[in-house]
C-alpha cells in the first residue's frame, strides 16, 4: 500500500469539480454527438411491436357501439384491446380516481383513449388506430371555465384560505380597484414526446423503460392495472428529452395501455406518441379565470384583499386539488396581504384533464397581485416599482394570508439591486422620452419579483432515498429517486457525492433511476430534485464514511477525529492514503461499501382543514427587469433586453443554475405571450402540432440579456449545502414581460389607465389592449373638452 | 436506383417505399439514432441533417433540411450528413462550444442544432457569421429549456475554431474522418447526372426526370402523379394524414425549373428554384423581400421550399403571392398541351383550387424590373418572428407622383380563401394624394373587400384591423424624418 507523506503538494486541483463548480451536464457529449440514448433509441428487443390508441372524437358522449373490425384486420395489426381487456385496475388516476385507462362507455374529452392496438411497426399501428367505427351520443359537453362555474362542476371541493375581515375592510376603504383577467394554458412541447418500451418479465411481471418524471407511480399504477403485486413491475428512466411536469402523471397511461398489450401479446411493446397525439392526449398548464376586489391606501399598501382563482381541470382531477391549493398560496406573490380571502375552483370542464407544469398554478396564482401592483400605480400616479416595493414582505409584515411566517427578507435588497445594475430609474426617463417622439413604436419597462414557495404542498411527497456504492478500484455509483430531464440533477447529485468523499468527480457515475435501485420514490417535481435526492445522497454517504472511518481508526490506530478525507485522499493523522488504497483495505477488512440513504424535510406542515400552516421549507427569491417595444398599428413586439437577478443559496452548480433561470425565463415568457392555446366550441384543440403552437425561437431571445446569481446568500436552512431548489421559480421571471407589454400600452394615457391584457399577450392581445388604451384616452380627452 | 453519401459512405437503394422519409429510412431502416423525431412537420428542427451537394466552382456547399419531411428519393447525387459522423474525437468546434457554454440540458434537440452549426460552420470556412446569419441559421430548431443564449454563444465562439479531426487511424491508414473522403464533390457530380427512380414492390414509384420533355411525357402517362421538390408541404400529407402518395415526380433536377435569369428588363425565377436560392436576385431588383424572406418558414424550410411549391399549393397563407401579384407576376405554365402564359393574380380560383390543368406544371414566374417611382412595402404579421406562419400579409405595389398614388396594387395573404387583391382600397388610392387623409379611406375602404375568418392564429376582427394599419404603416415609412415603424427594424 502507498503511503503518501502528508506534506507532499496537493496533487488536486479536482476542487473545481465538486459542489459549486460550473461543470458541464454529465450527458453533455453524448448530447452533442447524438449517443444519449432516449426511449426511441434503445436497441430494438426481438418482437417488438408497436402501439397506438384510437381517441375520443367527442368532448362528452356515450358510447353507443364501437366496431374495431377493420383495425383488427389492417396490416400488421396483432392486438387490439378495450377496457373489457384489463385484468386489474381500469382507473388509474394518480392521486384522486377519475383516469380510465381506457374509456368504456363515457368519454369524457377529445382524445381519450378508447382502445388500443399494437401492429409490427409504428406507422401501421397508428393507421389502423384510425379505422374504428364509434357511434357517439353526444351529451352536453362543457369547455370553459365560465361554463364549469355557471354549472358549479368541480372535480374537487373548493377551498377557501381567510385572514381577518377583508370584507370589512374593503367595505370601509376610499381607494378599493375590482378586475379579472383570464390566464392561458400551457402545452409543455418537451421535444421528446411521451415514450415507453415495456417488456414482458416471469411470472406475468413488466419492465418499463419510461420517459417520465416519476417512475415509482409508472410501477404502481402498471402493476394495478395487470392486477400484480407492485414488486412484479419495475421502471427504469435513464433520461428524459424534456419533462416540464408534463411527465409527472401523464407518463403512465401509456406505460398502461403498453402493459395491457403485452399482456394481449407476451411480446414487447414500444409506445410512442406522435406529436399531435402528445397535445391532444396529455394535459396541459391549465388556464385560469382569476377575480379580485383589493383595497390600498394612499400609499399604494394593500389593505385587503378578496381573490379567487379558477382553474380549468378539465374532465378529471389529476393533480389539480394541489395546483390550484399552490395556486392560493402564491395569489399574494410576494406581497403582504393585512386581510385576505382567497378561494379556489377546480372547474370541471369536458377537456384533456390538465395537469402539473413547471410552477404548479403558482404562476397563474402570481399574475393576480402583478396585475394588482400596477393597477394601483396608475390609479395612484405611481411608478409600479414604487408600490411593488412598499407592498413587499418585509420584517412586521411578515406573515403570509395561510399563516407561514417569512423568515429570510431575500426580495427588498435583491430588488434593489437589480433596479440599480438594471438602470431601472434612467431607463424609465429615457422610455418616457422615446414615447413621446414615436408615436407608432411604444417602450415599457417592468421589474418584478418573484416568490416561490419550496416543498410538495403534499406532506407525503417530501422525502427522498438514494443507493450509493463504492467499488474496490475506489470508483463510485449512485442511484437516487430523482429523474434527469435535463435540469442536470444527476451531475449536481455527483458532484455532493463527490464533495463528500472529496473525490474527482470522474470516479463518480450516478446510472438510470430504477425502482428497483430505490424505492417508493417521489415525482422530480416542485424544483425538488436535489434539495431532496442531494441529501438522501449525502445520508448514503455519511453512513458509509463513518463505517471507513471506524475502520481507519481501528486499523490505523488513530482518533477518528485525526482522519480526514480530501484530495481523493484519506488523511489518517500523519499518514496519506490513496482513496481506491483505503477502499481496497476496507474492503479487504470485511467492511460495507455500500449505504442506502433517505431525506425527509424537517418544519413543514399544513391544516388544509383550516387553511393555515407552514407548508414551504422556504422561498426561492428572484426579479426580473424587461424592456419591450410595441408596434400599436399590429400588436407585433420585442423584448430589447432583460435582466435578472436570482437566488439560488449556495449554488451546486452556477452554470447549471443559469441555465434553468435562463431557461425558466424564457419559458415563462412564451406561456405569457406567444403560446396560445385555441379550442374549439365542441372542445376540439386547434392548436395540435408546432405549426400553429408557437414556443419561443431563437430571435425571441432579448438581445440583450444579463443574468446574475445573488451573491453571499446561503440558504439558511439546512439544504443541501445550502442551495436553493431552481426549477421553477424563474419560469415566473417571464410575468416581467407581460407587465412591460401592459407598461407600453398604458404608456398611451401617459400612464393614467391599466387597460385589460389576458394572457398570452399575442400580438392580437396586445393590439386589443392598445386599442383599448387609445379609446379610453380620446375618451379622456373628450371629457377634458368639456 | 437512387444514389448518394452517407457520412462518406456510399449507398445505392431501389425498392423502398418512396414515401420513406430520411429519418425513418435513418432511425428505423439503418436504426441510426441519433436523429431525432420532435414533430415530424418540420416545425422544430430535431430531426435537422445536413445535406453536401457539389457546387459548380467544385467544392461542396452545404445546406440544411428536416428530414422528417424529406423524402429518400430527394437524396440522389447528395451527401448526407448526421449527428452520427461527429462522433470521434476531438469534437467537432460547434460540439466543443456547446459543452463548453452549457448548450444543451435535455439533449434532445441538441443533434439538430449541431447539424445546423455544423453546416454553416463548413460555410463559413472561419470566417466569423453575422448576427442575422446565426438567428437565421438557427430559426427552425426549437429549444424548450435552455432559452437559446449559450446555444448563440457557442455558435459565435464555434465559428472561428478551426475543424482538425482527428488524426488517421495508425493501423489501416484510412482517411482520418468518414468527412475527408478525397473528391466527394466530383463523386456526387458523377452520381447526380445517372438517372434516378424508385419503385416498391408495391408498385409506388418516385422518377426524378432530368429534362422538360421527360417531365412531359411523365405528366401526361400520369395525370394523376404529384410533383414533388422541397416536400416541405406535401410530406405533411404522408406524416401528418398518414396518406399514402403512390406516384411521386421530382422536378428538382430539370434545368429550366432552376434556372433564375436575371435579364435587362425582367427576372424570371424557375418553379423549382428553393427560396434561399432565388432570394439574393429577388432582393436585389426589391430590397422588401429579403426581410420577409428572413421569416419565412426557417432556414431548412427555405434551403428546400420553392416559388412553385408555395403557389401551386395555392394556400391563402402563402407568403410568396401577395407580393408576387402586388408586382404583377406572371406565371409560365407548361404541361402536354404546351405552354401558356398567365397574370399569376388569375391562377387562383378557389380554396386550394388553382387554374392548374391535369398534367400542368408551373415552369417559372416572371416580373418586371422596378420603374421609376415604384415602391414595394411587404409586412408580415405572425405570433412569432421566426418560422411562423403569417396571420395577415399585405403586400403593396405602388407608384408615387408629385405625391399622387398614380397606380397600384394591393395584395393580401390571410385574408380570404385565396391570395386576393383589395380592389376598393386600391381605387380610393388611385389618383388620390399620399397623404393621410387617403390612407383613412383606402383604409376603411378594405372592409368592403374581404370578410376574413377567425382561426388559431387570428381573429377576423384582427385581420380587419390590421390590414387597414399596414396600409397606413406603408405610409408613415415614407414620410420625413423616418420613423421606424416596424418593430424588426428595432434591435
Amino acid at each position: 500500500m502507498r503511503r503518501l507523506p502528508v506534506n507532499s503538494p496537493a496533487p488536486n486541483q479536482s476542487a473545481r469539480h465538486l459542489a459549486g463548480a460550473s461543470v458541464a451536464h454529465d450527458s453533455a457529449w453524448k448530447h452533442v454527438s447524438g449517443q444519449a440514448r432516449y426511449i426511441d433509441d434503445m436497441p430494438e428487443p426481438e418482437g417488438l411491436l408497436h402501439a397506438a390508441v384510437g381517441h375520443s372524437a367527442q368532448a362528452h358522449a356515450r358510447i353507443l357501439s364501437m366496431d374495431l373490425e377493420a383495425v383488427r384486420s389492417a396490416p400488421g395489426v396483432v392486438a387490439v384491446v378495450t377496457a373489457d381487456d384489463v385484468p386489474g385496475h381500469i382507473d388509474i388516476g394518480p392521486v384522486f380516481p377519475g383516469d380510465s385507462v381506457l374509456a368504456s362507455g363515457l368519454v369524457e374529452h377529445v382524445g381519450q383513449p378508447i382502445f388500443a392496438v399494437a401492429a409490427t411497426s409504428h406507422e401501421a399501428a397508428r393507421k389502423a388506430a384510425r379505422l374504428a367505427r364509434v357511434e357517439y351520443e353526444p351529451l352536453p359537453a362543457r369547455i370553459t371555465i365560465e361554463q364549469a362555474l355557471a354549472a358549479q362542476l368541480f372535480v374537487r371541493p373548493s377551498k377557501t384560505h381567510l385572514r381577518g375581515d377583508p370584507d370589512a375592510v374593503l367595505g370601509q376603504s376610499e381607494y378599493r380597484l375590482q378586475g379579472s383577467h383570464h390566464i392561458g394554458g400551457q402545452e409543455h412541447f418537451y421535444l421528446e414526446g411521451q415514450a415507453c418500451l415495456v417488456e414482458p418479465t416471469e411470472d406475468q411481471g413488466a419492465f418499463v423503460h419510461t420517459s417520465s418524471q416519476h417512475p415509482s407511480e409508472v410501477q404502481k399504477l402498471v402493476a394495478e392495472v395487470l392486477g400484480l403485486p407492485i414488486h412484479e413491475v419495475q421502471a427504469e428512466v435513464r433520461r428524459m428529452g424534456g419533462g416540464f411536469g408534463g411527465k409527472e402523471t401523464q407518463a403512465a397511461p401509456l406505460a398502461c395501455v403498453a402493459a395491457l398489450l403485452v399482456r394481449a401479446t407476451g411480446r414487447p411493446v414500444k409506445y410512442r406518441l406522435a406529436r399531435a397525439d402528445d397535445m391532444i392526449q396529455t394535459g396541459k398548464r391549465h388556464d385560469f379565470l382569476n377575480q379580485w376586489d383589493v383595497s390600498f391606501n394612499a400609499a399604494g399598501e394593500i389593505t385587503a384583499a378578496d381573490i379567487s382563482v379558477s382553474g380549468r381541470c378539465g374532465h378529471s382531477p389529476d393533480l389539480s386539488d394541489a395546483i390550484v391549493d399552490r395556486a392560493m398560496f402564491h395569489v399574494d406573490n410576494a406581497y403582504f396581504l393585512p386581510a385576505a380571502r382567497v378561494t379556489g375552483h377546480r372547474c370541471k370542464t369536458h377537456t384533456v384533464s390538465n395537469t402539473a407544469f413547471r410552477g404548479f398554478g403558482g404562476p397563474q396564482g402570481m399574475m393576480v397581485s402583478e396585475q394588482v401592483m400596477e393597477d394601483i400605480a396608475r390609479q395612484l400616479g405611481k411608478d409600479p416599482l414604487d408600490i411593488r416595493k412598499a407592498n413587499l414582505y418585509r420584517p412586521g409584515r411578515d406573515t403570509t394570508q395561510y399563516g407561514q411566517t417569512i423568515e429570510q427578507h431575500i426580495l427588498p435588497d435583491l430588488i434593489e439591486q437589480l433596479e440599480k445594475t438594471s438602470d431601472y430609474r434612467q431607463r424609465r426617463q429615457a422610455i418616457r422620452r422615446f414615447n413621446a417622439g414615436s408615436p407608432v413604436l411604444k417602450k415599457g419597462l417592468a421589474l418584478t419579483p418573484v416568490k416561490f414557495g419550496i416543498s410538495f404542498t403534499a406532506k407525503h411527497l417530501n422525502q427522498a432515498g438514494a443507493l450509493v456504492h463504492i467499488y474496490t478500484d475506489g470508483s463510485i455509483h449512485v442511484n437516487h429517486g430523482g429523474t434527469e430531464m435535463g435540469q442536470g440533477l444527476y451531475i449536481k447529485v455527483a458532484q455532493v457525492v463527490a464533495t463528500a468523499f472529496q473525490v474527482d468527480l470522474s470516479r463518480v457515475k450516478v446510472s438510470a433511476t430504477r425502482t428497483d435501485k430505490v424505492p417508493n420514490t417521489s415525482p422530480t417535481a416542485a424544483s425538488s430534485g436535489s434539495d431532496l435526492n442531494g441529501m438522501a445522497a449525502l445520508d448514503a454517504c455519511e453512513k458509509i464514511l463513518s463505517g471507513l472511518v471506524a475502520f481507519g481508526a481501528e486499523h490505523w490506530k488513530v482518533p477518528a477525529e485525526d482522519i480526514h478525507f480530501a484530495d481523493n485522499q484519506v488523511h489518517l493523522g500523519d499518514t496519506a492514503v490513496d482513496f481506491a488504497d483505503f477502499v481496497q483495505a476496507a474492503y479487504m477488512h470485511r467492511v460495507s461499501l455500500s449505504s442506502s440513504g433517505f431525506y425527509a424535510t424537517p418544519r413543514i406542515h399544513f391544516d388544509h382543514e383550516r387553511g393555515q400552516g407552514h407548508p414551504f421549507l422556504y422561498y426561492a427569491n428572484g426579479a426580473a427587469c424587461s424592456e419591450v417595444i410595441v408596434d400599436t398599428l399590429t400588436g407585433e413586439y420585442r423584448v430589447l433586453r432583460t435582466d435578472i437577478l436570482h437566488d439560488v443559496g449556495r449554488s451546486l452548480n452556477p452554470e447549471i443554475d443559469r441555465g434553468q433561470i435562463e431557461g425558466g425565463f424564457i419559458q415563462g415568457m412564451g406561456w405569457l405571450t406567444m403560446e396560445e392555446l385555441v379550442y374549439s366550441d365542441q372542445g376540439q384543440l386547434m392548436t395540435t402540432g408546432p405549426a400553429t403552437y408557437k414556443i419561443p425561437a431563437v430571435s425571441d431571445t432579448p438581445p440583450d440579456f444579463r443574468v446574475d446569481l445573488l451573491a453571499d446568500s446561503p440558504n439558511r436552512e439546512a439544504t443541501v449545502f445550502h442551495s436553493k431548489a431552481v426549477g421553477e421559480p424563474p419560469l415566473m421571471l417571464g410575468i416581467s414581460v407581460w407587465c412591460a407589454l401592459r407598461d407600453a400600452a398604458a404608456s398611451i394615457t401617459d400612464y393614467r389607465y391599466s387597460p385589460p391584457l389576458n394572457a398570452p399577450a399575442t400580438p392580437e392581445e396586445v393590439l386589443r389592449a392598445v386599442t383599448a388604451s387609445e379609446l379610453w384616452l380620446a375618451s379622456a380627452m373628450e371629457v377634458a373638452d368639456e | 436506383m437512387i444514389s448518394f453519401y452517407l457520412n462518406g459512405q456510399p449507398y445505392h437503394l431501389d425498392n423502398l417505399d418512396p414515401n420513406l422519409s430520411i429519418l425513418n429510412w435513418l432511425r428505423t431502416n439503418m436504426r441510426l439514432t441519433g436523429t431525432k423525431e420532435g414533430c415530424a412537420s418540420g416545425d422544430c428542427g430535431a430531426c435537422t441533417v445536413a445535406i453536401g451537394s457539389p457546387h459548380p466552382d467544385g467544392t461542396l456547399h452545404y445546406t440544411t433540411t428536416n428530414s422528417c419531411i424529406s423524402l429518400i428519393g430527394s437524396l440522389h447525387g447528395k451527401h448526407l450528413i448526421t449527428v452520427d459522423a461527429l462522433q470521434q474525437q476531438p469534437p467537432h468546434p460547434v460540439q466543443s462550444a456547446m459543452i463548453e457554454e452549457h448548450g444543451a440540458q435535455c439533449g434532445f434537440c441538441t443533434p439538430g442544432f449541431i447539424m445546423s452549426l455544423f453546416a454553416l460552420h463548413q460555410n463559413q470556412q472561419g470566417q466569423p457569421a453575422s448576427e442575422k446569419d446565426l438567428l437565421e441559421t438557427l430559426s427552425g430548431n426549437l429549444c424548450r429549456c435552455t432559452g437559446y443564449r449559450p446555444i448563440l454563444d457557442a455558435g459565435r465562439k464555434a465559428m472561428v475554431e478551426t475543424w482538425t479531426p482527428g488524426a488517421a487511424d495508425p493501423k489501416t491508414q484510412e482517411s482520418a474522418h468518414p468527412l475527408q473522403a478525397p473528391d466527394m464533390a466530383g463523386k456526387l457530380t458523377a452520381l447526380a447526372n445517372q438517372p434516378a427512380s424508385i419503385e416498391a414492390d408495391s408498385g409506388a414509384w418516385y422518377q426524378v426526370p432530368t429534362d422538360l420533355n421527360a417531365l412531359r411525357d411523365l405528366r401526361r402517362q400520369w395525370p394523376e402523379s404529384r410533383l414533388i421538390a422541397g416536400s416541405t408541404d406535401l410530406a405533411l400529407d404522408i406524416t401528418q394524414q398518414l396518406k399514402t402518395l403512390p406516384q411521386l415526380i421530382s422536378v428538382e433536377r430539370i434545368p429550366e425549373l432552376l434556372a433564375i435569369e436575371d435579364s435587362a428588363d425582367s427576372l424570371t425565377i424557375g418553379a423549382a428554384a428553393t427560396y434561399e436560392s432565388f432570394r439574393p436576385a429577388l432582393s436585389r431588383l426589391w430590397p422588401a423581400f429579403d426581410p420577409m424572406l428572413s421569416r419565412l418558414g426557417s432556414r431548412q424550410i427555405r434551403y428546400r421550399g420553392t416559388l412553385g411549391g408555395n403557389i401551386g399549393n395555392a394556400s391563402p397563407i402563402a407568403d410568396m403571392p401577395p407580393p408576387l401579384i402586388a408586382l404583377g407576376a406572371t406565371l409560365l405554365l407548361d404541361g402536354p398541351e404546351g405552354e401558356r402564359s398567365l397574370p399569376l393574380e388569375e391562377f387562383f380560383l378557389d380554396y386550394k383550387v388553382t387554374d392548374l390543368q391535369p398534367g400542368e406544371f408551373i415552369r417559372s414566374v416572371s416580373l418586371l424590373r422596378p420603374g421609376p417611382n415604384e415602391h414595394l412595402f411587404i409586412y408580415k404579421v405572425s405570433k412569432r418572428l421566426d418560422d411562423d406562419i403569417s396571420a395577415v400579409l399585405g403586400a403593396f405595389w405602388l407608384r408615387l407622383e408629385q405625391g399622387a398614388v398614380t397606380r397600384c396594387r394591393l395584395a393580401w395573404g390571410g385574408m380570404a380563401a385565396t391570395p386576393v387583391r383589395s380592389p376598393a382600397a386600391e381605387q380610393a388610392l388611385t389618383g388620390k394624394p399620399w397623404n393621410e387623409a387617403t390612407i383613412k379611406t383606402a383604409g376603411a375602404a378594405l372592409a368592403g373587400d374581404f370578410k376574413p375568418m377567425s382561426d388559431a392564429r387570428a381573429s377576423a376582427d384582427y385581420r380587419r384591423q390590421v390590414a387597414a394599419n399596414l396600409l397606413r404603416r406603408a405610409w408613415l415609412s415614407t414620410q420625413t424624418p423616418a420613423q421606424p415603424v416596424t418593430v424588426t427594424d428595432y434591435a
